[in-house]
C-alpha cells in the first residue's frame, strides 16, 4: 500500500521527505539542553568518531553561548552542521547517552548541533582564522567531507589549498548521496560556503582527475595530495538483462533525486536488491516518490540486514515490503525492465545457498541496485607505489599517510565505505599528518 | 478526621494557606478569586499613603529549565487609594466572613498609625500585619526593612499599634539583618500577638550583559529589589527556627513566608513551627490554583501520619535541630552504589575526586562505567548521593553500630579535642589524601 502521493511540486516533494531531525527553534533546545547531566568523560563524546565535546557544546547552548558551541564542534568537525543531521545519532553519540539505561529518552545531541551551528553559519559569525602562510600548497582529490575537512584544517595551518572535484557541487554524498529527508540540498551548501568564505580554500569543479598527466601535475605543483575520492558508480551484478533499461543503481538513483527533486521518474512498481542503509533509503525514496510498490529485496535473513534497525523501520513505515533469503538471478523485460528474476536462499551448514529450484518473478517497472559501490581502482592504479588492500581500499598508515608518501588518504576510499561523520574525521586527520610529514 | 482550620493568634481561618502581602493581593477581586479557590486567608497589599511605582518591576533567576527559581521585585506598597482598598475589604469580608483578610500596614507617623488601624478595623479587617520588612524603596523612606533592622524602633511602633488596636497584630520581620531574634524579641516585648518572616531579602538577580544594568531594568538603571521564591526558603526556614526556639519568641504564634510553593513545604514550615504559610511567587508563577496541591497533600500527609490538626505536629522538627556541638561525633554512614539502577554518568566520581574526598574508584575497563566506593576514604559527606541523577541509587548506610555516642561538646568538657596546629586529634590525621602530583597523571 502506497503511503505516498507522487509529488508534482517543489513542496509536495518536501512534504514527502520532511526532514527527519527540523530544526530545533530556541525554546525546544534550551529545554533538551537542560536536561543533559554533564557527565564525567562522557561516553557521547567516546561514541563520536571526531569525539566533539558534546556536553560541553550543549551547556554552552544553554547559557546562551551558541556561538561558543558552534566553536567546539567545528573544531572537531568541519562539517559539523551536517553531521548534526546525517549521522545516525542512535548508534552514535545518542546511543551511548547514559539516560538510555535509566529507560529515558536520550539527549538529542544531533538536533542541538544542527541548531547550534545553523544560527552560527546564519548569523555568518566568523569562528576561524587562516593560518600564517607557510608558502606550501595542498592538492585536495574530491570535494567531500574528507577532502573539504582536510581543506579547512590544512587552511588553520597556513597551507594553500585547491580542491579538485569532478561534479559541480561540493560536499560528495552529503549533497548527492544522502536521502532528502536527512538534509536539504541548501543546508549542506550553505555550511560549506560558510567555511569557505572563512577559510578560502579554492574548489574547481568540473576537475575530474583521472589521468597520469593530472596526477603529475599535482605531484609537480603542490607539497602534499589528498586523496579523499569516496567510491565510484554502482558496481555490476552481471545478472542476465542487467543492462535493460529501468534498471538503476541507488547512489545513481539518489544523486538525480537530489539534484531534480519531484522531477525524477519512479514508476509504479519498484525492486530494490540490497540490505544495507543505502538499500534502506533508495526504498524508502521510491516509496516517497509515490511507487504504488516498493519492494526491498535481501539475499539474506532480516537479522543479517548490514543495516541499521531504525532505517529498515523508516523505509517500513513508508510502505515499503521486503523480501528475505530472495537472490535477484535475471532481469526481465522486452528492451525495459518488467520483472526481477529471484532464487530462494537458504543457509547450509552456515553458507548462504541459492536453491536454484525454487525461483519466482517479481513484476515491475524500475530495479534499483544497492548492492554497493565499485572502488576507484583506476585512479590508484596511476599513483606510483600506492597500496591497496584485497578490497581496493587505500592503506593508510596512523598519520593518513599512503605507501607514497607524498599521497594522504581517507575517508570512504579508505574505509571502503562509512558515515559523513568519519570522512570528516579522517580529512582532518590527514591535514595533520601532512603538516606533520611536511614540518619534520 | 482531618481538621485544616486555624486560630492564628486570634485570627480564625478554615486553612492555613494564606496569600502574603503582595501583588497577588492587591485588590478584592484576586483575593475573592484566591478564596473561591481555597486559600484559607490574605494579607492585603501592604496599605498607607498610595505610591508611586516604576514600569518593569520583577526580575528572575532561572535555573536550568526552571523559570523563577529566584524571583525579585522592585514595586512599593498599595497605589492604589485607601478609601478604594477599604471598600474592597469590607465587600469581600461581606462574602467570605470565615476566611481571614488581614491589613497590612506601613505608614510614618503615630497619628497615621493610630488612623489606619481604625479605618482598617471599621472595614472588618481580622487582623493586623505591619510591613517592618520591604527592602526596596520604602526602606529609602525610613519605612519597611529600615524599622525592621532597628528592634528599639520597631518595639517603639509595635508598642504605638498595639495601644490603638483591636484586632490581633502580626509583625512581619525583614531577613536583613544578622540576628533575626533582635527583631523577634523587640516585636515581642512591644507586645506583638504573633510575627510572620521573612520578607524579601535585598537583592540583584542579574546584570544585562549588553547595558551592563540590573535586572529589572527601568530606563537604563536598576535598584536592588526584594528576593523571594524557591530559591529563599532554607533560609526563611532558618529564621523561623531561630524564633521558634527562642524561650520568649516562641511562645507567640509564627506565620512562615519564603519560598513555599508546595505541601511539603508548607509541612516543613509547620515542623518548624510555623501555624500558618503565606505565599506569594508560587502565586504569581502558576496562579492561585496551586493551592490544590498543597490542601490535598497536607491532608494526605495528616491522615497518612493520624494527626487531625496542624497542632498535632507543629514544631515537631525543633528539638531536631540543634547546634553543632552537640551531634553525634561517632555517627558513620558510608555511600553504597547499587549498581543496578547506576547509568554510569560517573558524576559522583568527579564530584568525589574533584569536589570533596577521592572516594570513589573508576573501572579500570573502559567499557565499564559503573564506579566504586572507597570505603576507607568514604566520610560519609554525601555529596555523591546528592549528585546521583537517579532516584536511590546512592544511599548512605549507617555503619557505626549506634553504641557509641560523644559530641564536641562532651570532648570539649573531658579535655579532649584538637589545640594545637599539628594536634594528633585532628579529624583528618592519618586519612587518605592522594599525593599532589596524582592531578597530573591521566586518570584515564
Amino acid at each position: 500500500m502506497a503511503e505516498y502521493k507522487r509529488p508534482t511540486t517543489k513542496a509536495e516533494f518536501d512534504k514527502n521527505f520532511k526532514q527527519k531531525k527540523p530544526l530545533m527553534n530556541d525554546t525546544e533546545a534550551y529545554y533538551e539542553a537542560s536536561r543533559c547531566l554533564f557527565c564525567y568523560d562522557a561516553p557521547c563524546i567516546q561514541a563520536c568518531p571526531t569525539h566533539i565535546d558534546i556536553p560541553l557544546f550543549i551547556k554552552q547552548i544553554h547559557t546562551d553561548n551558541v556561538t561558543g558551541a558552534s566553536k567546539t564542534i567545528f573544531d572537531s568537525n568541519w562539517l559539523g552542521n551536517a553531521c548534526g543531521v546525517v549521522c545516525p545519532t542512535g548508534v552514535l553519540c545518542e546511543g551511548a547517552c547514559v539516560y538510555n539505561h535509566q529507560d529515558v529518552p536520550p539527549i538529542q545531541i544531533g538536533r542541538l548541533q544542527n541548531y547550534a551551528t545553523n544560527k552560527t553559519i546564519d548569523a555568518n559569525k566568523t569562528l576561524f582564522k587562516v593560518g600564517a602562510s607557510n608558502g606550501k600548497k595542498i592538492a585536495v582529490i574530491g570535494a567531500g567531507p574528507a577532502g573539504l575537512a582536510c581543506a579547512c584544517e590544512a587552511r588553520t595551518l597556513g597551507y594553500e589549498v585547491d580542491l579538485f572535484e569532478a561534479k559541480d557541487k561540493p560536499s560528495g554524498l552529503t549533497v548527492h548521496g544522502i536521502a532528502p529527508y536527512k538534509i536539504t540540498n541548501e543546508e549542506v551548501l550553505k555550511e560549506v560556503e560558510y567555511l569557505q568564505n572563512q577559510l578560502g580554500f579554492n574548489i574547481k569543479y568540473n576537475a575530474t582527475i583521472d589521468s597520469k598527466d593530472e596526477l603529475t601535475m599535482l605531484e609537480t605543483n603542490y607539497d602534499a595530495i589528498f586523496i579523499g575520492v569516496g567510491l565510484g558508480a554502482t558496481r555490476h551484478l552481471g545478472l542476465e538483462g542487467e543492462d535493460k533499461k529501468g534498471v538503476v543503481g541507488a547512489v545513481e538513483f539518489i544523486e538525480k533525486l537530489r539534484m531534480k527533486h519531484h522531477n525524477t521518474k519512479v514508476p509504479a512498481k519498484v525492486v530494490v536488491i540490497g540490505g544495507g542503509n543505502t538499500a534502506m533509503d533508495a526504498a524508502s525514496e521510491a516509496a516517497r516518490m509515490g511507487a504504488r510498490k516498493t519492494v526491498l529485496a535481501y539475499r539474506n535473513s532480516k537479522e543479517n540486514m548490514g543495516a541499521y534497525g531504525f532505517e529498515y523501520d523508516l523505509a517500513i513505515s513508508a510502505g515499503v515490503d521486503s523480501l528475505f533469503n530472495v537472490t535477484p538471478i535475471g532481469i526481465v523485460g522486452n528492451g525495459h525492465v518488467e520483472g526481477v528474476k529471484f532464487a530462494k536462499t537458504e543457509l547450509v551448514e552456515g553458507k548462504l545457498q541459492t536453491n536454484m529450484n525454487n525461483t519466482f518473478i517479481v513484476r515491475c517497472d524500475m530495479v534499483i541496485k544497492a548492492t554497493g559501490q565499485a572502488k576507484q581502482g583506476h585512479l590508484y592504479d596511476l599513483i606510483d607505489g600506492l597500496d591497496v588492500d584485497k578490497k581496493t581500499r587505500i592503506k593508510i598508515n596512523s598519520e593518513f599517510q599512503t605507501s607514497n608518501a607524498k599521497y594522504f588518504a581517507g575517508g570512504d576510499a579508505v574505509n571502503g565505505g562509512a558515515e559523513v561523520v568519519n570522512a570528516a574525521y579522517d580529512g582532518k586527520m590527514a591535514a595533520q599528518g601532512i603538516h606533520n610529514w611536511l614540518n619534520k | 478526621m482531618v481538621d485544616l482550620s486555624i486560630n492564628f493568634a486570634g485570627i480564625k481561618a478554615p486553612n492555613p494557606f494564606w496569600l502574603a502581602s503582595a501583588p497577588p493581593t492587591n485588590s478584592g477581586y484576586q483575593i475573592m478569586k484566591a478564596f473561591e479557590a481555597g486559600w484559607g486567608g490574605a494579607v492585603w497589599k501592604t496599605l498607607g499613603v498610595p505610591v508611586v511605582n516604576v514600569s518593569s518591576r520583577y526580575g528572575s533567576v532561572n535555573y536550568r529549565n526552571t523559570r523563577m527559581m529566584g524571583f525579585n521585585n522592585i514595586e512599593l506598597i498599595t497605589d492604589r487609594p485607601l478609601a478604594d482598598n477599604l471598600r474592597e475589604i469590607e465587600e469581600v469580608k461581606k462574602y467570605f466572613p470565615d476566611h481571614a483578610v488581614i491589613a497590612s500596614l506601613m505608614v510614618e507617623s503615630r497619628a497615621e498609625w493610630e488612623q489606619i488601624i481604625k479605618d482598617v478595623e471599621n472595614a472588618g479587617a481580622d487582623g493586623i500585619e505591619l510591613n517592618f520588612g520591604c527592602p526596596h524603596g520604602m526602606c529609602e523612606r525610613g519605612m519597611g526593612s529600615a524599622v525592621g533592622q532597628e528592634p528599639e524602633v520597631l518595639k517603639t511602633i509595635v508598642g504605638w499599634v498595639k495601644e490603638a488596636a483591636k484586632i490581633p497584630v502580626i509583625t512581619k520581620l525583614s531577613p536583613n539583618i544578622s540576628h533575626i531574634t533582635d527583631p523577634g524579641l523587640a516585636a515581642v516585648q512591644g507586645g506583638t500577638d504573633s510575627i510572620s518572616l521573612i520578607n524579601t531579602i535585598k537583592s540583584i538577580v542579574g546584570i544585562d550583559l549588553d547595558s551592563y544594568a540590573p535586572y529589572p531594568i527601568v530606563d537604563g538603571k536598576g535598584t536592588n529589589g526584594g528576593y523571594c521564591g524557591p530559591a529563599v526558603k532554607p533560609i526563611a526556614m532558618h529564621m523561623l527556627k531561630d524564633l521558634a526556639q527562642h524561650p520568649e519568641i516562641g511562645k507567640v504564634p509564627l506565620s512562615g513566608i519564603g519560598g513555599i510553593e508546595t505541601w511539603r513545604d508548607v509541612v516543613e514550615f509547620i515542623l518548624l513551627g510555623a501555624t500558618s504559610v503565606q505565599v506569594c511567587t508560587a502565586v504569581m508563577h502558576y496562579g492561585f490554583g496551586i493551592v490544590r496541591e498543597m490542601e490535598a497533600g497536607l491532608r494526605q500527609f495528616m491522615e497518612d501520619k493520624g494527626y487531625n490538626t496542624i497542632y498535632d505536629f507543629a514544631g515537631k522538627a525543633l528539638p531536631n535541630v540543634t547546634e553543632w556541638k552537640h551531634l553525634n561525633l561517632k555517627h558513620k554512614v558510608i555511600a553504597e552504589i547499587n549498581a543496578d539502577k547506576c547509568i554510569g554518568c560517573d558524576l559522583c566520581y568527579i564530584a568525589c575526586d574533584d569536589g570533596a574526598h577521592q572516594a570513589i574508584a573508576l573501572s579500570d575497563d573502559p567499557a565499564n562505567r559503573i564506579p566504586s566506593i572507597i570505603e576507607e576514604n568514604c566520610v560519609g559527606c554525601n555529596l555523591c548521593s546528592l549528585v546521583c541523577p537517579v532516584e536511590d541509587c546512592i544511599t548512605m548506610v549507617k555503619k557505626d553500630d549506634g553504641t557509641q555516642h560523644i559530641t564536641w561538646d562532651e570532648r570539649t568538657l573531658n579535655d579532649d579535642i584538637p589545640v594545637t596546629f599539628d594536634d594528633d586529634r585532628a579529624g583528618g590525621k592519618g586519612h587518605f589524601v592522594p599525593k599532589p602530583t596524582d592531578a597530573l597523571k591521566n586518570k584515564r
